[in-house]
């Protein structure tokens, strides 16, 4: 007969415990689980992310059919009211009663609310549920529509300033009061503090530290608050984050034992005082502590599995607290004995206030051992210093090398992953060693990072592991005589470089030829796009000629947005504008009911555009004299410009002049990725030249010439290629370096991680352009002309001809426009109703 | 929101009741998509010209509900016919409706016929 288990709690450690337990013997058990949420459960290591993009499936660890699937029974928003250890019964709040063969107590924690007078006026929250986002949310929105926009949070450890973040991507103007003198008083010393401190205050984040609140008030809902010191601090809502309660209610009614400040007393089995009765995660009382990280809870959640299998397993006697992640964008780690405190040990200190940078080792007497420490800024070798750490294995001979990197041109001091021994752990979410990760590659054939993943569950956790289990498949690989293809999919057995030569000499004209003569099988959404990028860059043929096999913006040669609707951006070379196309444009959008922004770009974006509508739009557009901004595209996008010497009294040169007429050389090239220029007037850099793929910068002698530069996530400031060089050398040079990449670079790479993988780097790329070291420079200028010379608007394409405009119709039976569409207002215009 | 999936509900040949004839086959995209009204319905229709074989499913993605399915791009995964959503490329077997590269919900399939050079769509009702 089934055993009958009661999971008491949903959060991550009680899923990961039903997880575990339904992958051993799911046919030896009956799991009910009681979760008081209305969802199944979440991540809440990501929580902040709800703030980013408000959509809670992104959040959710297993949707409800996977609960049915394995036959498990979910009640959620049902809460659990009694146990009783001797009947070995619980009942609900509905009233239903259930009975338990083993029952495991995952309740977790509630948000410790310190008892400040005034602690329970309106706008005071706590950090813990998504409906506690969604309450921070809605009521910030509420005081920014009333002007006010200063926002606080109580408690300055890692989830107080993971809700900082969350309130500065409300937009509003965060303060952090931590009552400790310094920031993660737990993981950080003072110095590392210090630096993370002064990194989030360029963020626009105030910390006040030693701060103790004694007061707060404000007519019916918070205003200010008051501190120990005299001084007070005034505030239109609150967060609170200051520490975690176990949720021991349960166990305590049910005389269960529990720990003198709170917390399910286990033993290293997860067994509590009552028989049958085990506790994981946050409400289970370990060692007199209790541990608010996800590995020990999954650590817990198998150990409990094992017990009720039978099995012979204990929960490690020492549990290891280090942790890595990006708080607010910069990166925190600390490891072992972070702080050097339990034992004696002589630390090694980097810092560097001009880049952020905090690295701490603390070394053991003998200099033979790693015992911890703590990074701040930038936290890339945790993953290697935390198994040195763990495995006790021994230090180069410099240690300082550990921090500062090797400084005379010799390898890396720690070698890589591969100098791991094999029970190396590292992924501690999911305790995947290396051996198990080397075993999966070898005898279980997976040879991708997503197979590897799926089949060992390394980096499902919080993925921190990522880049480690990455270097090893590829090492790994390498070592078993394979390579890490760079086949650009499953259908092309060939790298884009290789494809783009292949098309090239074969004279390959659409994609289906090169699927009967280069691939195989009917393709998908990698190979197709990169193979109309070549196409594209190499016959200048429109997105319209091959529709199908474009990527979806490129189809139907607008942006999709959210909601399925599209924006539309026409072309403002240099972001010059007369006020005649100014009107047009305002007319058009006005029409059309389109929702109006400027873009990064210097242009003007107009958002909420059905299907059906956009060949009538760009007939009015074209007439108005625009043409396609191909901001759906992987091409060219824009050159950015400062005013220059036309107007500005500091201009060396006319930069809007060279905007222009550089946008109108390179507009519609098709690139493996979209492509950004810029050009400033003087070293001020009113346009920012220096933030895109080519950049050009007035000099009192002529042009300087930058490459290879982006914003975005990892942004990258171009390089210098050519210096007080003039306009026609200029263009060569651009020609020259944007055919180079467009024939070299491997799908959806931008310019800077090209650069990165091209071997020599820049003063390769220099040789290359300038010296002509290749001899190819010439083939690069006629290819770069040819496309210049053979420049179409597509969109004037699909308005001149009535069977192209068909493709826009929303239904192939139908004239209407798609009746999903909800709209919201938003300040004078709209936005697509939220998801 | 569930009102709105509940609408579609996977059909295999054996239960087709009425076959719905939506355009001849030349109106349709090579190796694209394209979106059928039927009944308050949003339903994609898949041409893969190369083997001759047509797909229908729900237009409605299940990741962010929006309708969207039929502008995205055809392949195949090891064989499977796929389409991937033009939103945020999850990708779903055309055979089985299956999310290939995640865990969200099957989406609603639905027998194609090609008769006389016209396409239909089969339905229970």
């Amino acid at each position: 007969m089934k055993k009958k288990v009661i999971v008491i709690g949903n959060g991550m450690v009680g899923y990961k415990f039903c997880e575990k337990l339904v992958a051993k013997a799911a046919e030896q058990f009956d799991i009910t689980v009681f979760g008081e949420e209305p969802r199944p459960a979440y991540d809440r290591v990501h929580l902040s992310e709800y703030f980013e993009k408000q959509a809670e499936e992104n959040l959710i660890l297993a949707p409800q059919e996977w609960y049915e699937e394995n036959g498990i029974e979910l009640c959620t928003g049902e809460l659990v009211t009694a146990i009783s250890t001797r009947k070995k019964t619980i009942s609900t709040h509905k009233g239903n009663q259930a009975s338990y063969d083993y029952l495991v107590l995952a309740t977790g924690s509630s948000p410790f609310v310190p008892p400040i007078p005034g602690v329970h006026k309106n706008g005071v929250f706590v950090y813990r549920t998504i409906e506690d986002l969604d309450a921070i949310i809605a009521y910030g929105e509420k005081m920014k529509k009333g002007g006010s926009f200063k926002a606080s949070v109580l408690g300055g450890g890692l989830l107080g300033l993971e809700a900082a973040k969350a309130l500065l991507d409300l937009d509003m103007e965060p303060s952090v009061i931590e009552f400790a003198p310094r920031l993660m008083p737990r993981q950080l010393d003072e110095a590392g503090a210090k630096m993370l401190q002064t990194t989030i205050e360029g963020l626009g984040i105030e910390v006040l530290t030693s701060k103790s609140t004694t007061d707060i008030t404000g007519d019916g809902r918070i205003e200010e608050m008051h501190f120990a010191d005299g001084e007070s601090h005034s505030t239109s809502m609150l967060v609170i984050s200051a520490g975690i309660r176990p949720r021991d209610e349960l166990a305590r009614e049910a005389k269960i034992e529990i720990g003198p400040r709170g917390g399910v007393q286990v033993n290293d089995k997860m067994q509590t005082s009552a028989p049958a009765v085990y506790a994981i995660g946050e409400v289970a009382l370990y060692q007199e502590k209790i541990y608010g990280l996800v590995a020990p809870g999954y650590d817990m959640a198998d150990i409990c599995v094992a017990q009720l299998l039978q099995e012979d397993k204990a929960m490690e006697g020492e549990i290891d607290m280090s942790t890595k992640l990006k708080l607010i964008g910069v990166d925190v780690a600390s490891f072992g004995d972070a702080m050097g405190e339990l034992q004696e040990s002589r630390a090694i200190v980097y810092e560097d206030k001009n880049k952020g940078l905090y690295k701490r080792i603390n070394v053991s007497l003998d200099g033979q051992k790693l015992l911890g420490g703590i990074l701040i800024g930038d936290a890339a070798d945790y993953n290697m210093l935390l198994q040195m750490t763990q495995l006790e294995m021994p230090l180069p001979p410099h240690p300082e090398d550990l921090i500062l990197g090797p400084r005379n041109g010799e390898g890396a001091a720690m070698g890589g992953v591969m100098d791991l021994p094999d029970q190396a752990l590292i992924c501690a979410c999911e305790s995947v060693t290396k051996g198990d990760l080397i075993e999966a590659i070898g005898e279980k054939g997976c040879e991708t990072i997503k197979g590897l993943c799926k089949e060992t569950k390394a980096s499902t956790g919080c993925g921190g592991c990522k880049p480690m289990v990455n270097d090893l498949l590829r090492e790994t690989l390498k070592s078993m005589g394979k390579s890490v293809k760079a086949h650009i999919c499953e259908h092309f057995p060939y790298s884009r470089r290789e494809l783009f030569d292949l098309i090239s000499i074969k004279g390959i004209e659409s994609y289906d030829q090169a699927l009967d003569e280069l691939g195989h099988g009917d393709g998908c959404e990698q190979c197709k796009p990169a193979l109309a990028s070549i196409f594209a860059s190499l016959y200048n043929e429109t997105a319209v000629k091959q529709e199908t096999i474009q990527d979806t913006n490129d189809r139907f040669l607008a942006n999709i947005q959210r909601n399925g609707t599209y924006s539309i951006v026409p072309r403002v070379p240099g972001g010059e504008i007369t006020p005649e196309k100014l009107i047009a444009m305002g007319k058009v959008a006005q029409k059309y009911d389109l929702y109006t922004k400027i873009t990064g770009g210097q242009r003007i974006d107009m958002f909420g555009a059905k299907l059906n509508d956009l060949p009538q739009i760009w007939e009015e557009l074209i007439a108005a004299g625009f043409e396609s901004g191909h901001a759906y595209g992987k091409a060219l996008r824009t050159v950015k410009s400062c005013v220059g010497s036309t107007w500005c009294r500091f201009g060396m040169d006319e930069s809007v002049s060279f905007a222009v007429e550089l946008e109108n050389r390179y507009k519609g090239i098709r690139a493996p990725h979209k492509l950004k220029g810029g050009v400033s007037g003087c070293i001020r850099e009113c346009a920012e030249a220096r933030c895109k793929d080519f950049g050009v910068i007035a000099t009192e002698e002529g042009w300087n010439l930058y490459v290879c530069g982006n914003g975005g996530a990892k942004p990258k400031h171009a390089l210098l290629l050519a210096e007080n060089i003039d306009n026609a050398t200029c263009i060569k040079y651009i020609d020259r370096f944007l055919m180079f990449y467009i024939k070299t670079a491997a799908p959806l790479t931008r310019t800077a991680a090209w650069l990165e993988q091209l071997e020599g780097g820049i003063d390769y790329l220099k040789q290359v352009v300038i010296q002509d070291s290749l001899g190819i420079a010439e083939e690069l200028e006629e290819q770069m002309g040819a496309l210049v010379n053979t420049y179409q608007c597509e969109w004037k394409q699909v308005v001149d001809n009535p069977e192209l405009k068909q493709r826009f119709r929303h239904f192939i039976n139908s004239e209407d426009s798609d009746d999903n569409l909800t709209f919201v207002p938003l300040r004078d215009q709209k936005m697509p109703k939220p998801w | 929101m569930e009102a709105l999936l509940a609408q579609y509900t996977s059909v295999n040949l054996a239960s087709v009741r009425y076959w719905y004839e939506v355009a001849p086959v030349h109106q349709f995209p090579k190796n694209g998509g394209v979106c059928v009204k039927y009944k308050g319905m949003q339903i994609a229709v898949f041409y893969f010209e190369r083997k001759g074989q047509w797909y229908a499913c729900q237009n409605l993605c299940p990741h962010k509900l929006e309708m969207v399915l039929s502008r995205g791009l055809l392949g195949d995964e090891n064989g499977v016919p796929k389409v991937a959503c033009a939103l945020h490329k999850k990708t779903f077997s055309l055979e089985t409706g299956e999310n290939l590269n995640g865990d969200l919900p099957s989406i609603a399939t639905y027998p194609v016929k090609v008769q006389d050079g016209k396409v239909y769509i089969g339905f229970k009702e």
